[in-house]
């Protein structure tokens, strides 16, 4: 099967090359382009692959349908398993990811395997994860919040929807340790499923809420929180213009909880080029932009070796974290 | 006043035939989805979230859509549950406690009536909360923390002991059995692997859709071969499909309980319509003592849960529509497909969609009277499933079982473990161990961790938290009645006579 994939490949090479004008990265064209969804119907990597399925037909980038395959099971690493395994030269295939797929990765959950095991392919979105607080809360900046975690750390308990050393625990302790708090273990830091992280600020059990602003939006909106600090590279679009970046309040941390796709590690050069070429496409147009806008992401365009980098080296810093909370060894 | 006339808006909008149309199509299909084993609710929106988006549907009519989806769903399941004693979520378990004994005897149309008209009930009465006390609700449940869930999952647990017919050990092992079952996995918190034998497919545990399926269906289905060659018919028929005025009435205080009940908890995100249908079977069966045949076929049994799960699926709506938190699998699926359509729910959602809000309650209303109507004549269809040989149905329900699992991951390792756990429910029966309690254990078991490191981290260590508030200690109480509970009739029943 692989065999006569390339074989058929390597055929519409030729017809481009003989027939068509000469052209570069537009010479693979996939013939049966499948993206895996590591999780059920109705997620954000299920709406991640069926956005741009739908979008590859409607702007004709493709020649036949995408299919999508929700494949879920452990977080995303059943689909990361036979992506590295059964799919391993695949030239047709996307995996949806997140920051999420990142950190399974770091913390080595899956047997054997590591970031370097795949292609990775572009970031098209991001939710960037906040330090928000409830509106009657002590601190109005992020500085006077950083104040008493230095001076009491115990005394405040941070909620989030990931696990222990997860981004949503991870990202304020990078925040942290920009402040000077040298002892990231004495921090609170509770793992809340993401809804439950909003109603523990709101009842005043937990003080601080870190996952990401598309979460909490309703209860900005309304009011009833204050955010404190985004962690984006600059300010985001909107309504949420008027929230101060970390890096402008003198913290340099930009933590974005991208959405986007990885490949197999043997996929030819040329079908990724293709597969950037045309994710990179799709991000740019109007439609793109109110997907982000129906899944609460803030634009992000990262791709190719400079994301297959970006990924590798947020492996690194998870790692790191995680070995100093003695989470891993 | 001014909720007065929004309503009549509402109704307004429902009343317009291209509504009243979606909101019959949401009810048919739920209530026939809703019958297969193993598909629920969730299954059906999850499935009709493209043709929404792609039908280009108003935000209402879709939500309008999705309610009578759920709603049908809720029915449905209990006629799987009362005719072939397999419950299709595990909000309809409590169903078959009386449910299947009843048609068993006979009465299946009775039974079937009764959960029409008690899911009628649930349905309106918990409506009629949504619409008066949703935001005040809303409020009351973030007391609800990690600690306040630990201690009322403690509480459904413990009514395993009033469950177990005769044999309370048995019962007791069955549950501990369900809670071992529900460690699988990753360990919610810090993520290590736990009894997955390396394997990656175990890692998000044993869906517990799966397990129940093959522990009632599939263990069902290997009871009934051992007498196939029997020649007669899974249970007698009865002529009448209906229901008495009578039995209604006596019934009128335990739907009105249990939709009050089912309705508040079904508010707390998380809990739902399992907690709801147990709780309130138990409560009846207490309140009800010696003079009921509860376990053996009586109506009340299938009334209670009834009631409860249905209005437990509007409560559901509270902290969707108030803080914009999914309480259950279908209200987490309702709200991605209602950020799709540029709604977002949350504390501004009432006062800046009015139509949605106020639609959604028009059509609940709609939905719940339009369930009755339309299952009320067709119980004497259903009932004839029961005329079906079962060399011929049970197949059926194999065949139907193992597309269901395999739809649900597109998974071949889920069909194994079903077959391994429908294999272990048929030597449970055999032996005589109760299979709900294992199903109650596999459902919370996660949750009941969950909550417990999560009350003991806010804590920062300190145990007393768990009976740190009213609520909390109000809770231990009625574990304190529940573990009573056994006991409970007899005393008193011994000290009527003595007197």
């Amino acid at each position: 099967m692989r065999l006569s994939k390339h074989t058929v490949a390597f055929g519409t090479l030729l017809l481009a090359v003989t027939v068509a004008a000469p052209a570069t990265a537009q010479d693979f064209r996939p013939e049966s382009a499948e993206c895996i969804a590591p999780a059920k119907p109705g997620g954000g990597w299920d709406l991640t692959c069926r956005a741009t399925a739908r979008l590859l037909t409607e702007f004709d980038l493709i020649d036949s349908p995408m299919q999508v395959r929700n494949m879920p099971g452990g977080g995303g690493g059943v689909a990361f398993m036979y992506t590295v395994g059964e799919q391993g030269e695949n030239d047709d295939l996307l995996v949806a990811a997140s920051g999420g797929t990142t950190l399974m990765l770091a913390r080595g959950e899956l047997p054997d395997v590591t970031s370097q095991d795949v292609r990775w392919v572009g970031a098209m979105g991001a939710d960037f994860p906040v330090i928000a607080v409830r509106a009657d809360a002590p601190w109005q900046t992020l500085e006077e919040f950083l104040q008493q975690l230095r001076d009491d750390p115990r005394s405040i308990v941070m909620g989030g929807g990931s696990a222990i050393g997860g981004t949503d625990h991870i990202r304020p302790l990078q925040l942290a340790r920009a402040a000077g708090i040298q002892d990231v273990r004495n921090l609170r830091y509770i793992s809340f499923e993401a809804g439950t992280a909003v109603t523990e600020l709101l009842a005043g059990r937990s003080h601080v809420f870190t996952a990401g602003v598309s979460e909490i939006a309703p209860q900005f909106e309304a009011g009833e929180v204050r955010i404190l600090a985004v962690m984006a590279p600059e300010r985001l679009p909107g309504e949420f213009s008027e929230i101060p970046t970390a890096t402008e309040q003198g913290y340099d941390v930009v933590g974005p909880n991208w959405r986007g796709f990885y490949a197999p590690s043997g996929m030819s050069d040329e079908a990724y080029d293709f597969w950037v070429g045309v994710l990179e496409q799709i991000e740019t147009s109007d439609e793109w932009a109110d997907v982000r806008l129906q899944n609460g992401l803030a634009p992000l365009w990262m791709a190719g070796q400079e994301f297959d980098d970006y990924v590798n080296s947020e492996v690194a810093t998870f790692i790191e974290f995680a070995t100093e909370l003695g989470i891993i060894e | 006043m001014d909720a007065l006339f929004q309503l009549a808006d509402g109704f307004a909008y429902v009343f317009q035939w291209q509504n009243l149309l979606i909101v019959l199509l949401g009810c048919v299909m739920g209530t026939m989805i809703g019958m297969l084993p193993g598909l629920g609710g969730s299954n059906a929106i999850a499935v009709l979230l493209p043709l929404v988006f792609a039908l280009g549907l108003e935000p209402a009519a879709a939500l309008i859509l999705f309610a009578g989806i759920y709603y049908g769903s809720e029915y449905g399941n209990s006629i799987s549950a009362i005719l072939l004693n397999i419950p299709g979520t595990s909000g309809a378990v409590a169903t078959t406690f009386d449910g299947h004994p009843m048609a068993r005897d006979g009465r299946a149309g009775t039974a079937l009536a009764m959960s029409a008209v008690a899911s009628f009930v649930g349905g309106t009465i918990s409506v009629v909360g949504l619409m008066v006390f949703a935001p005040l609700l809303a409020r009351w449940a973030l007391h609800f923390g990690p600690a306040e869930y630990f201690v009322l999952i403690v509480f459904a647990l413990t009514m395993v002991s009033a469950l177990s017919k005769g044999d309370a050990l048995k019962g007791l092992i069955s549950a501990i059995l369900g809670l071992m079952v529900a460690t699988i996995g990753l360990d919610p918190n810090g993520s290590t692997a736990r009894f997955t034998f390396g394997s990656v497919k175990l890692y998000d545990g044993v869906d517990f859709v799966v397990a129940m399926i093959g522990l009632f269906a599939i263990g069902e289905v290997l009871m009934t071969l051992e007498r196939v060659r029997q020649r007669d018919q899974l249970v007698t028929l009865v002529s009448r499909a209906s229901i008495k005025l009578s039995e209604i009435k006596k019934t009128v205080g335990t739907m009105l309980r249990s939709s009050a009940i089912g309705f508040f908890i079904g508010t707390l995100p998380g809990a739902g319509a399992t907690i709801a249908s147990f709780l309130c079977y138990i409560m009846e069966k207490t309140l009800t003592g010696s003079r009921g045949t509860f376990g053996d076929g009586d109506i009340r049994g299938v009334a209670a849960p009834e009631s409860a799960n249905n209005a437990a699926a509007s409560g559901a709506f509270v902290p969707l529509l108030t803080l914009g938190i999914p309480g259950s699998a279908t209200t987490a699926i309702i709200l991605v497909a209602l950020v799709g359509l540029n709604v977002r729910p949350g504390p501004l959602l009432i006062g800046s969609n009015p139509e949605i809000f106020w639609g959604l309650v028009a059509s609940m209303y709609v939905g719940n009277l339009m369930l009755l109507v339309l299952n009320l004549p067709l119980v004497g269809l259903f009932v004839r499933v029961l005329m079906i040989p079962r060399w011929a149905l049970m197949p059926v329900v194999v065949v139907v079982s193992f597309v269901a699992i395999y739809s649900l991951n597109n998974s071949s390792f889920d069909l194994l473990v079903m077959t391994g756990l429908g294999i272990g429910g048929y030597l449970m029966r055999k032996l005589g161990f109760p299979i709900a309690p294992a199903v109650l254990g596999l459902v919370l078991g996660n949750l009941l961790e969950v909550n417990l490191r999560q009350a003991i981290a806010l804590s920062d260590g300190d145990w007393t938290t768990l009976a740190g508030s009213p609520i909390t200690l109000v809770l231990w109480l009625c574990v304190a009645a529940s573990l009573m509970s056994p006991v409970l009739p007899r005393l008193l029943s011994k000290r009527a006579r003595n007197v």
